[in-house]
This record gives structure tokens, C-alpha cells and sequence, in this order.
């Protein structure tokens, strides 16, 4: 693994990005803005599985109009997010907020295959109740701490020097 | 006394100079920070974009917006009181940064219009689709601008 980095690291395009002070910026804006369509988006999908808010708001609707957005988000956030990993392929892969950020998008992406899987079907059957059943509820608690998690572990992988290094 | 003056003094109060010297204080209030323009980026976009009448979002007319308004303010309460701390920790470094006073400026007009004119659009123009849709443009791009100088204030 080392060596893939290093040599990714020497790329033309990953020293390109990595010196481009602007190049990097955007990245990072476009980033950031990905990431309050996207979780923000998200949020609202997951306040509503809760059942704490837009109960008035059939599940299934908020679900099939929200969560194309969000996917849309998504997207962009993994493009300029890559586009930044390759910028410091290294010092990424080192950092441990970084790592976390990563295992826990793949724990988020399980929580939101395994609800469409399984519960997903029957949102439509807890449409008019005024509290989702008890799963609904639970893929929905863990989506909303995850993706505060996930926001976390981001805003803090520049600290790492800080407090590791 | 001069404004740089009085950001200086807020900068050196007691409890600034402890955070500073904290390795975790001044990033775990940034976090928060991002919470909230994350709360606020949700309702934004379904609130604004169902104005727009944009298919993907929930068209519910002004019963959603009067929710996403709300999460909107639960998002504004809590940036702005992770921001201020923010702020006065290096005060007299934002002093003179321009982006700083962009999303400073954004920031008040994008409060006053969504607590006034949006607000007002939203009860009394809602059969006007032309002054809907303004509204909601205007709100997305003053959010836009709050959320791009902010990043750009770590990047001076």
C-alpha cells in the first residue's frame, strides 16, 4: 500500500493539485457545499424515520423525493473528495480522522442499503401512522449519528498534527 | 475606541487566551459550527428548492417552508453561537480579512430577508410564482455566499 501511495503521490496531476493553492480551495468549497446538500438532506430523511418531524409528510414521499438529492450530494462529495485524496494520498491515508471519516461513510452506506433492503417496503404501511415502527426508527437514529460523526471526523483531519503527530 | 481596538480586547479576554492554548477546545466548537450550516444547508435546499418548484423536493407549498424555517433558525442559533467564541479567538486576524466581512455581511442580510421579505413573500405572495422563485434564488445565493467565504476564512 505504501508504494501505490508514494507513487500516486509523484503523479504530475497529484503534485498539480497538491501545489495548486486554488485548485485545492475549490476542491474543498465544492466539498463543503456537497456536504450540506447532501447530510443536510439527509438529515431531514432521518428526522422523519424518526418520526419527530414532517410526520404530516408521508415516509415514502420524503424518502423518494429526498433521497435523489441526497445521492446527488453524495456524488459530489466523492469526486472532489477523491480529487483531495489524491492531492495528499500520504498524508491522508495517515490520518486517523481521515480513516475513521472513510469507515464510517461505508457504515452509513450499509445503514442506507440495509433499510432499503429490508424496511423500505414498509414505509409505505407506516405512511399515516404518526411514529414510524420501531426498525424505521432505529436506521434512522443511527444514519443521524453517523453522518454527525462523519461531519466530525472531516472538520477535525487537519488537527491531526496537533494531537497525534 | 477603534474597531480593531475592540476586537483586540476581545481576542485577549481571559477565557480567549485558555481556549487558544487548548489543542481541542477551538476545533471541537468549529465542528459544532459545521453542524449548524449543515442544518441550515437541508432546510435550504428543500425549503428554497420546493419554492423553485423543483420536482426532487417536496412541493407541499408554504406548509413545508414554515417547517424548514424553523430548522433553519434551530441551524442560525447554533452557528451563531459556536461562531462568536470563533470569531473572538482571532479576532484581530479576521480584522483583516476580507472574507470574513463577506460572511459577516451575508450572513445579517440573509437573517433580515428570510425574517422579513421571505417570510412575507411566503403569506401574502404565494399565488405569484415569478416572486417565489426570486425569493428563493435570493435565499440560496446568500446562503451560498454565508457557507463559501466561511470556508475561505481558513484560507487566507
Amino acid at each position: 500500500m505504501a508504494s501505490l501511495l508514494e507513487w500516486l503521490a509523484l503523479t504530475s496531476g497529484s503534485i498539480l493539485l497538491h501545489q495548486s493553492h486554488y485548485m485545492y480551495l475549490i476542491l474543498l468549497t465544492v466539498h463543503v457545499l456537497a456536504l450540506t446538500v447532501c447530510i443536510g438532506t439527509a438529515l431531514i430523511i432521518d428526522l422523519r424515520l424518526l418520526g419527530v418531524f414532517i410526520r404530516y409528510i408521508p415516509t415514502s414521499m420524503v424518502l423518494s423525493r429526498l433521497l435523489p438529492l441526497s445521492l446527488g450530494g453524495f456524488l459530489i462529495i466523492m469526486v472532489s473528495g477523491l480529487l483531495m485524496f489524491y492531492a495528499s494520498p500520504i498524508d491522508k491515508y495517515n490520518n486517523l480522522f481521515f480513516r475513521a471519516k472513510i469507515a464510517m461513510l461505508f457504515l452509513a452506506a450499509i445503514n442506507i442499503w440495509f433499510f432499503l433492503k429490508t424496511d423500505y417496503s414498509s414505509t409505505n404501511k407506516c405512511n399515516q401512522e404518526t411514529l414510524p415502527p420501531k426498525r424505521v426508527r432505529f436506521s434512522g437514529g443511527v444514519g443521524l449519528t453517523l453522518w454527525a460523526a462523519i461531519i466530525a471526523a472531516g472538520r477535525l483531519i487537519p488537527y491531526q498534527q496537533y494531537w497525534f503527530d | 475606541m477603534s474597531l480593531l481596538e475592540i476586537f483586540h480586547l476581545l481576542e485577549y479576554l481571559p477565557l480567549l487566551i485558555e481556549m487558544r492554548s487548548s489543542p481541542w477546545i477551538f476545533p471541537m466548537i468549529a465542528t459544532f459550527h459545521l453542524f449548524g450550516l449543515v442544518i441550515i444547508g437541508g432546510a435550504v435546499i428543500v425549503g428554497d428548492l420546493q419554492l423553485l418548484n423543483y420536482k426532487a423536493t417536496l412541493q407541499l407549498g408554504s406548509l413545508i417552508a414554515h417547517d424548514m424555517e424553523r430548522l433553519m433558525t434551530l441551524g442560525l442559533v447554533i452557528m451563531v453561537i459556536t461562531g462568536v467564541p470563533l470569531f473572538m479567538c482571532f479576532a484581530t486576524k479576521y480584522y483583516y480579512l476580507t472574507p470574513f466581512w463577506v460572511k459577516l455581511l451575508s450572513l445579517i442580510l440573509v437573517v433580515i430577508f428570510t425574517f422579513t421579505i421571505r417570510r412575507n413573500a411566503l403569506k401574502k405572495h404565494r399565488e405569484n410564482p415569478t416572486i417565489i422563485k426570486m425569493v428563493a434564488v435570493t435565499s440560496i445565493s446568500l446562503w451560498t455566499s454565508v457557507a463559501v467565504s466561511g470556508r475561505l476564512i481558513g484560507f487566507p
